[in-house]
């Protein structure tokens, strides 16, 4: 087995969800090296180089790189796939922009979001918003996954791989940067985040995710929400638990004013304790949750602040 | 510009799936069918280019069986103006799509190509970048909004981290994400009128694509059971559980 696992990162600092893609791929086999393709992402470079279980760090630097677009690392790694038989990335925006170019350019399928290894190639993932499991062989010469980062712990990081230089760039010429809004947080991502609670429609606007905002603070949590509350111009897409939103599973995950439709509950069903406040005891939210409060949550949040 | 839209026929997105007894599939015997979401936006989205005379043309593609005839028929109820169905009982895996879409693709000649981000059923999330690297036009994934200007375009992307606005050369392949559109419904006069639109039906075979087996479902198995907990009476119980008894806070 010779693997090669995809880095993500913003050329400053390294992913934690790289973290967890590295341990599938060991769960593979271990001969695994990463790919850091960037600009100016040397401190990146070392921090790969210290994840347990990486034998090679390849870093291809170059201005091309710079914000990973899809038509100018294809080439890269299509290249760097020669002699490898499996190659990994996170199920981030990032991973799943780029992966399945790659494995369409190597005629082979990508195996999205799998959640467990059971062999060199049979590996199990969600199908139907999480409503069903499915094994899958891959018949391919190449392996072509994306994984899901919350079935899957961290790698540690007490290694010490080489760092190789990749010479070669690509740049398509197709594709331009222009600018990106990123939502600046004092908080913990929502991926990696071990305390969430998230909102929706019933947070009634924006300015009312602040009572969130509160609790939050005093957990170190992060806060997300529904689709129907994105929607509804209360926050930001970033913020959206589910099916095709982010994939959460944090120790204690809080949903507030979520009634908990199918597509909300692919996205957290996986976190070890849930907690739901809801005014209507009907809601299919409390089928799953551990802890469910019915009550006006503009009663109760404020309360939980002040009780925590 | 012509546009070409795909549309995926799945199960309704209410539908809660079972999966059958011997575990070799989820049954979908007597639920509802129903366009994929992401391809409502597609559908949309296109429409939306020709009401601004930015697209000329409208042509829906499906791949899959006989009753895809039925989400193309809405497509084009809604405003498309051709379809294309290319018919197979084979199951179609995302690279076999892709290959099929990309002589499609070599015959039409679309400046635009629409696709969902994603199919709800297998959630693969793959077949519009699979065509982008096919075709080698640029691709602009997760798409909130579409601009075209002149040879290029401008898409805004929903990324992990916000939102991302990139630059494309013409022509390009976009993925709608969920924020690009609100999908209008079709009006009974445009259902009956979308009866008498063109809609044409090829092979694999007649496009040159043999479809390939690239992977093998070994089994469907239902996921874990969570087992629901209880209701606690205020806020003071809750604090005291994550407290005391799940030791999550
Ligand atoms: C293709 C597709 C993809 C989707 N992807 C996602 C996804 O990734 N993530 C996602 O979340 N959804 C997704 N959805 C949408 C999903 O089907 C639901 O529409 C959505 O999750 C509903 O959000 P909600 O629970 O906030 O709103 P609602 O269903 O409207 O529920 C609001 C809840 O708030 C409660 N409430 C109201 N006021 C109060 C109050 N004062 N105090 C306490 N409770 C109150 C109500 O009782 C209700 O239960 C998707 C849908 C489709 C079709
Ligand atoms: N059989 C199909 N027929 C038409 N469109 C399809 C088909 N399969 C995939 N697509 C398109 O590709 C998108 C992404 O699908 P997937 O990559 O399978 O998640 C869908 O939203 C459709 O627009």
């Amino acid at each position: 087995m010779s693997i090669l696992v995809i880095a993500e990162h913003d050329n400053e600092s390294l992913k934690s969800a790289t973290l967890n893609t590295v341990t599938a791929a060991l769960a593979i086999g271990a001969d695994v090296s990463v790919l850091v393709a960037g600009s100016q992402c040397q401190s990146v470079a070392e921090a790969v180089a210290k994840i347990s279980g990486v034998t090679t760090v390849l870093v291809a630097d170059n201005a091309a790189y710079e914000h990973q677009l899809a038509e100018n690392m294809l080439p890269l790694i299509v290249e760097l796939a020669a002699g490898k038989t499996h190659l990994l990335a996170p199920a981030t925006t990032s991973g799943k922009n780029i992966m399945p170019g790659v494995a369409a350019l190597l005629d082979v399928a990508q195996i999205s979001e799998i959640i467990r290894v059971e062999s060199v190639d049979v590996f199990e993932r969600p199908i139907y918003a999480g409503n069903a499991i499915a094994k899958v062989q891959s018949l391919d010469a190449v392996k072509v996954l994306t994984v899901r980062t919350t079935a899957f712990d961290e790698a540690a990081q007490e290694g010490s791989a080489s760092i190789e230089v990749v010479a070669s760039v690509c740049d398509a010429g197709k594709s331009r940067f222009v600018s990106e809004q990123v939502a600046e947080s004092e908080r913990p991502e929502l991926t990696s985040a071990k305390i969430i609670i998230s909102g929706g429609r019933g947070m009634g606007n924006g300015e009312n995710f602040k009572i969130l905002e509160a609790v939050a603070d005093k957990l170190g949590a992060a806060v997300g929400a529904s689709r129907a509350a994105v929607d509804a111009g209360f926050v930001s897409n970033d913020m959206q638990v589910g099916q095709t939103g982010k994939i959460v599973a944090p120790d204690l995950y809080i949903a507030v004013g979520i009634s908990g439709a199918i597509q909300h509950l692919a996205g957290m069903k996986d976190s070890k304790v849930i907690v739901a406040i809801n005014k209507d005891e009907e809601a299919p939210i409390f089928s799953i949750a551990d802890y469910g409060l019915v009550a006006d949550l503009f009663e109760a949040v404020p309360e939980l602040t002040e009780l925590l | 510009m012509k546009v070409l839209v795909t549309v995926k026929r799945v199960i309704d997105y209410n539908v809660k799936v079972r999966v059958k007894s011997d575990n070799s599939g989820v049954d979908l015997s007597n639920v509802k069918m129903a366009m994929n979401p992401f391809c409502e936006i597609a559908v949309e989205e296109a429409i939306r280019l020709k009401e601004a005379g930015i697209a000329t043309e409208v042509v829906v593609v499906s791949l899959g069986v006989k009753a895809c005839q039925e989400q193309l028929r809405t497509a084009l109820a809604l405003g498309a103006d051709r379809a294309i169905l290319v018919e197979t009982e084979q199951e179609l895996e995302s690279l076999n799509v892709a290959k099929l879409l990309a002589k499609i693709i070599e015959e039409e000649q679309p400046g635009m190509v629409i696709l969902g981000k994603q199919a709800i059923d297998t959630d693969n999330n793959q077949t519009g970048q699979m065509l982008a690297a096919l075709t080698g036009m640029a691709q602009g994934t997760f798409a909130s909004k579409i601009e075209v200007q002149g040879d290029k375009a401008l898409v805004t992307r929903e990324v992990d981290g916000g939102l991302q606005t990139i630059e494309l050369s013409m022509p390009i392949i976009a993925t709608t994400d969920l924020r690009l559109n609100e999908p209008r419904y079709a009006s009974l006069p445009n259902i009956m009128k979308a009866k008498r639109k063109p809609l044409v039906v090829k092979t694999p075979e007649e496009l040159g694509v043999s479809i390939k087996e690239h992977t093998k479902l070994i089994a469907v198995t239902p996921p874990p059971e969570r087992k629901g907990g209880i209701k606690v009476a205020n806020v003071a119980e809750l604090v005291e559980k994550l407290k005391n008894e799940a030791k999550v806070i």
